[in-house]
């Protein structure tokens, strides 16, 4: 196991720089560009000169070398200095800034991560609390009434989308009731017990949205995991043998069903980080999906390939957990 | 041990309809869905209002007998929308989900049963999973929209192009989880047993592993028929999907929205049509797994 | 905890009505503003994004702006420079301004003509990626006659000299701060550049960037009892629907800029009645760009150029004429702009002294008409009925930007033009491609793959000058200039440039007038252009915010300091 998940770092390394060349050479080639959204009465000499300034002049490859240099070496070196107070070679050394704000890419999603944390990881945990047991549930009494309204709020969760789901609470929560706050405030700080139930007040309706959401999904697979599990022989024999009942489904069935929900689980992770784009802007909670959507809009290269670059890293990495678990989770899976 | 007898139902086609009316939410579904179908395809030459009509004097109109769902911004009929788009948006969701169904079970199927292949696949669908959408997909309009545009016309070339773009872009979640899936079920017992019997690979892949691996793939299918459908409306945004006059269900949903308080039948009509026709999607799928389950003979 | 905060309201109350009466500087508390679209930088000279030069606005102030008439109004010095008062030299190749005294930052130092001079070479700086540098064009010097005088000399004669330093996109940044940042090192002083100091009425507590920004109010600001408000944050992100839904609902936020919607939904949220939408009008036009040359794919690199050759149909005057004359513009303001627009048959309708009225037919829709015309000329019904002529069929890709008002238009003007017998096919394009310039995209709107492109423009301050010479021959955008030029028609014409030239040598403002009239109805007659609708800006307020007074020719924000809350 040790071994195996060495050798799959390793080869981890060289897939990534080749996922980094990709991306940068598909945002690269993107016809949008970072004059884009001035406004038309900045005449195009003056446009031109901005992207002269911005290095789009030199050829793909060169600008990718920067970046790496940028990325690989620089901002490692700067967060090293920041935590040791050592100084190591040029202070001066170019940091990764953004086009748009001319800051540095890092100090900029250092600033979005806690928000997204907050409401989109938060409601991924709450989207998996609530997705594993109604899975159960539902497959244990398969086709009862809650089996059957299980479906059919999962359905309605998953096909109708955030973008509704969103303004529909705000217009009900917001507008009808005044109960909740329609625009989340990043600025808010956690002093005492009055302002720890506003952030609890102002992150309620996007993490609801999500979590429904994210359990109509989860819900889905762990449901069809457990009825196939549940008719298989070992549960039969589990049961001849006089094991309890809540044992059999608790342990055996549950820990052999949750292989292929581990997969989906895993594979959301990274997203909880890449941001809910459309739920954060219908809340305005400007997290990283806020940060990279714009940042597409705006052509920022090197906000972008950064973001991007660093889910990419989120994804091997979750995608690599997700199979070390079906070893935990299922022995006779052998990794040699 | 299990007994897998796939080859009995593969021969007896009636025995898995059978089965399958017997699954009364699955049958239900399978009546809804084609009665939807029906109405997408013949209601438009009964109703014959075209949803490009515009009529300003009798826009922001509630459900009347002229306009039986009420009519949009510009006064255009949402009833005829409904039925027009309906027939896009099947048609999309149903390709896009076979397609991407068709790739992601494919790739996680190899990359589970040949070892040596399965570094590489699995990192090709990381890779899938990284790349930014929307660069993606402004980098194919780019290089595809005015191409397929001459070759087949403005919406037949969109239509492959929009197809194309969904099911490319989102076969890799499948992937992961046949792949899961697979790598949990070759070391069963009766796995174990066909190999040692000397059952080939296809045979191995076509009567063994694929039969139990389907409820996942089924679950797959029907989310993956809503985020098509979804995602269609999303793509007409970036000037990739169909013109702007083109209704279909999720671009209907998405600029009903804003108007919600206004006239709320404009978000209720296609949200209650997607909603249902994805619950008989998923009620047909759930049919379909239990009809064709290899241990049903036995129980 | 509520009587907490019941007490608290109750004292807060108490103070601002006492103070109010005394309009004491930050009487009013706090004010929230929402821009959907988020600022990204706070030095409007690294970013010409309207975002960002809003909100630098209430920081950073220009020597002279426009008031919401279009009126130059002079802001941190005494009087507006002219020829009259001396200001500008009779040959106009100088303008001299004069500070008002006493004036400081927001760090209590002096204001002086160093920081005004050390401005301009901030901006004209090469390698400084400037983005306001057409502000500075043929600037040769700007010198400090002394502490309160500055000088700028241009290279030629400038009729209008009121480029440098005047509205809020040419604002006067400290010299002290930002001595460091000159040229090449702009970009990296991400310090300066997110909380950059100036005399306006308010300066930075904290900015995070694309997401939203807290300001106080300036201790030093000249006017002590200014602003009303104590601290202000401008939050960004969302959508406008959002935006309006916040002021106009919820009443959660003060004022919100820029809601383009459908005005049928402004409408039903202003029922709300905590909030009112409020419109400015600039010199902004919808119009039609027509493609007087040839679009045809199998050209190759000559599609869209005037080597291509002219347009097939679209160079017929009575074809562009019978477009026009077949769309209801009112109706066209009325369901996309509501009281944000006006229809137009104007490129030029604004302000008022340069407004023809010699296009003022197209208002009226006459579709029988321009049918009857299409009939005299030879335009013909195919049995499919399409008109065509000659084997050339009336059949147009109109393209436009990704936007709901903007596929509401393409919608209405296909039902008008279909009644015409003339196929249109509706194409629309992510703004970030369409207007970015990109020289590997086909879909932008200087390449002009199509037969009517559709978007808004206007001009910066009060004087159409630049704007004009738009439609010269020179600024035509082609594969040799890299498609840059803003010429969309690609309209070609001796007469017109010559008009043009005349303008930038003519002072007297009612001949500039004139001339401007008579380009305006050149390009609408020749057919390059079909003027739709005359844009506003819309927004929207509390019922109680006071002082608001909308601006089109400059920040809304720009006399925030007079801003306050009614009781």
């Amino acid at each position: 196991m040790f071994n195996y998940t060495l050798r799959r770092l390793i080869f981890a390394v060289p897939v990534l720089v080749l996922i980094s060349f990709v991306i940068f050479v598909l945002i690269d080639f993107a016809p949008n560009d970072p004059t884009g959204n001035l406004p038309l009465t900045i005449p195009a000499e003056v446009r031109e000169k901005i992207r002269l300034g911005l290095g789009l002049d030199e050829p793909t490859h060169i600008r990718y070398l920067l970046w790496c240099k940028q990325f690989f070496i620089n901002e490692p070196l700067n967060v090293f200095e920041q935590l040791t107070g050592w100084s190591v070679g040029d202070p001066d050394r170019l940091r990764l800034r953004s086009w748009s704000t001319h800051s540095p890419v890092v100090d900029l999603i250092a600033e979005r991560l806690p928000q997204t944390l907050w409401v989109v990881g938060l409601s991924y945990i709450l989207g998996i609390c609530i997705a594993i047991p109604i899975g159960v549930m539902s497959a244990y009494r398969q086709f009862g009434w809650f089996d059957q309204i299980g479906t059919f709020i999962a359905m309605v969760g998953f096909s109708v989308p955030t973008f509704f789901t969103g303004v529909l609470m705000v217009v009900v929560f917001s507008v009808q009731l005044d109960w909740l706050p329609s625009i989340y405030d990043t600025t808010h700080e956690i002093t005492g017990w009055s302002s720890f139930a506003f952030q609890i007040k102002q992150m309620i309706m996007p993490v609801c949205v999500l979590a429904l959401y994210n359990a109509a999904q989860i819900s889905r697979y762990m449901r069809a995991s457990m009825v196939d599990n549940l008719s298989q022989d070992y549960v039969r024999t589990a049961r001849a043998k006089g094991v309890g009942e809540r044992r059999v489904v608790m342990v055996h069935v549950l820990r052999n069903a949750l292989i292929p929900v581990v997969t989906v689980i895993a594979m959301g992770v990274p997203q909880v980080f890449g941001g809910a784009i459309i739920t954060e802007q219908v809340f305005r909670v400007n997290g990283l999906g806020q940060l990279l959507i714009s940042g597409i809009q705006s052509a920022d290269i090197p906000l972008v390939q950064t973001l991007t670059f660093l889910f990419a890293v989120l994804i091997v990495l979750f995608n690599l957990i997700a199979d070390l678990l079906y070893g935990l989770l299922d022995p006779r899976i052998r990794y040699a | 041990m299990r007994k897998a007898s796939p080859l009995a139902h593969r021969s007896r086609p009636h025995h898995v309809w059978a089965r399958f009316r017997r699954h009364k939410m699955a049958y239900l579904g399978l009546w809804f869905l084609l009665l939807v179908t029906i109405l997408t395809l013949l209601g438009p030459m009964i109703w014959t209002l075209d949803p490009t009509t515009l009529d300003i004097a009798a826009k922001h109109q509630g459900p009347s007998l002229r306009h039986p769902m009420g009519t949009d911004q510009l006064g255009r009929d949402l009833f005829a929308a409904m039925m027009i788009g309906g027939r896009t948006s099947l048609m999309v969701g149903f390709m896009a989900m076979f397609l991407s169904l068709v790739l992601g079970t494919c790739v996680g199927m190899i990359a589970a049963v040949f070892k040596p292949l399965d570094g590489p696949l699995m990192r090709l669908t990381d890779l899938f999973l990284a790349l930014p959408m929307l660069p993606l997909l402004l980098v194919v309009i780019m290089l595809w929209r005015d191409s397929l545009r001459t070759a087949f016309g403005p919406e037949s070339g969109v239509f492959i192009l929009v197809v194309c773009v969904i099911s490319i872009t989102s076969w890799m979640q499948t992937a992961r989880i046949v792949r899961g899936e697979v790598l949990a079920l070759k070391e069963r017992e009766f796995i174990l047993a066909a190999i040692s019997l000397g059952a080939g690979p296809r045979h191995l892949i076509w009567q063994h592993i694929l039969p139990n691996v389907l409820s996942p793939i089924f679950v797959s299918a029907t989310l993956g028929f809503a985020s098509a459908i979804l995602t269609e409306s999303a793509l007409s945004f970036l000037g990739l999907g169909f013109p702007s006059d083109f209704p279909t269900w999720g671009r209907l949903l998405f600029d009903g929205t804003n108007y919600m308080t206004l006239t709320p039948a404009r978000v209720i009509w296609p949200g209650l049509a997607l909603s249902l026709t994805v619950l008989s999607v998923n009620y047909i799928g759930d049919g379909l797994r239990d009809a064709m389950d290899p241990r049903a003979d036995t129980q | 905890m509520t009587l907490k905060s019941t007490l608290l309201a109750a004292v807060a109350v108490a103070t601002i009505s006492v103070m109010a009466a005394r309009a004491e500087r930050g009487a009013d508390g706090h004010l929230n503003l929402l821009y959907w679209q988020a600022p990204s930088i706070l030095n409007p000279f690294l970013s010409g994004g309207i975002k960002d030069t809003e909100a630098s606005s209430m920081i950073l102030e220009p020597l002279a702006r426009h008031d919401e008439n279009g009126q130059l109004v002079p802001w941190l010095v005494r009087e507006i420079p002219t020829v009259e008062n001396g200001g500008v030299s009779a040959d106009m190749t100088t303008i001299t301004w004069r500070i008002t005294p006493g004036l400081k930052w927001s760090d209590g130092t002096k204001f002086t003509a160093d920081d005004v001079v050390f401005t301009a070479k901030y901006c004209m700086s090469p390698e400084g990626g400037c983005q306001q540098e057409s502000k500075f064009f043929d600037v040769k010097t700007v010198d400090a006659l002394d502490d309160l005088t500055v000088k700028v000399t241009f290279e030629k004669p400038k009729p209008y000299p009121y480029g440098p330093f005047v509205g809020h996109d040419s604002p006067i940044l400290q010299k002290e701060q930002f001595k460091n940042c000159v040229g090449a090192a702009a970009p990296n002083c991400t310090a300066e550049n997110f909380a950059p100091r100036g005399t306006g009425p308010f300066r930075v507590t904290d900015f995070k960037a694309n997401d939203v920004l807290t300001l106080e109010a300036n201790p030093f600001y000249r006017d002590p009892g200014k602003p009303g408000f104590a601290t202000v944050t401008l939050k960004g992100g969302g959508d406008a629907a959002g935006a309006a839904r916040a002021v106009l609902q919820t009443g959660e936020f003060d004022y919100a800029w820029n809601l383009q919607i459908d005005p049928s939904l402004l409408a039903e949220m202003a029922k709300g009645g905590k909030g009112e939408v409020i419109t400015a009008f600039g010199a902004a036009v919808e119009r039609m760009q027509v493609n007087l040359t040839n679009p045809d794919p199998a050209l190759g690199p000559d599609r869209s150029t005037l080597k291509g050759g002219a347009h097939p149909f679209l160079t017929d005057p009575i074809v562009t004429k019978s477009l026009s004359m077949a769309i209801d513009r009112t109706v066209l303001a009325e369901v996309g702009y509501g009281a944000a627009g006006k229809p137009t048959c104007n490129v030029l309708p604004a302000p008022a002294l340069y407004r023809s009225a010699a296009n003022d037919d197209c208002l009226i829709q006459d579709i029988p008409k321009a049918n009857q015309m299409l009939d005299d000329a030879g335009w013909l019904r195919g049995s499919d009925g399409i008109r065509s002529k000659d084997g050339v069929r009336l059949s147009i890709l109109f393209q436009t930007s990704t936007n709901a008002v903007r596929q509401d238009t393409q919608a209405l003007v296909k039902s008008w033009w279909t009644k015409l017998g003339i196929e249109v096919e509706l194409k629309n394009v992510a703004p970030a491609v369409y207007f970015g310039g990109s020289q590997s995209s086909p879909d932008t709107y200087q390449k002009h793959y199509a037969d009517i492109g559709m978007f808004t423009n206007t001009f910066t301050g009060s004087d159409p000058e630049t704007y004009m010479k738009n439609w010269t021959c020179a600024q035509i955008p082609a594969p040799e200039n890299n498609w840059l030029g803003f010429n969309i028609p690609r309209f070609c014409n001796a007469d017109y440039d010559a008009l043009a030239d005349k303008m930038s040598q003519t002072a007297v403002l009612e001949d500039r007038a004139a001339l401007a009239i008579a380009m305006n109805d050149m390009l609408v007659q020749n057919g390059a252009l079909i003027p739709l609708v005359h844009r506003g800006d819309v927004s929207a307020r509390a019922k109680n915010l006071t002082g608001v007074r909308m601006n089109s020719w400059d920040s809304e924000l720009w006399n925030i300091a007079d801003w306050g809350r009614a009781q």
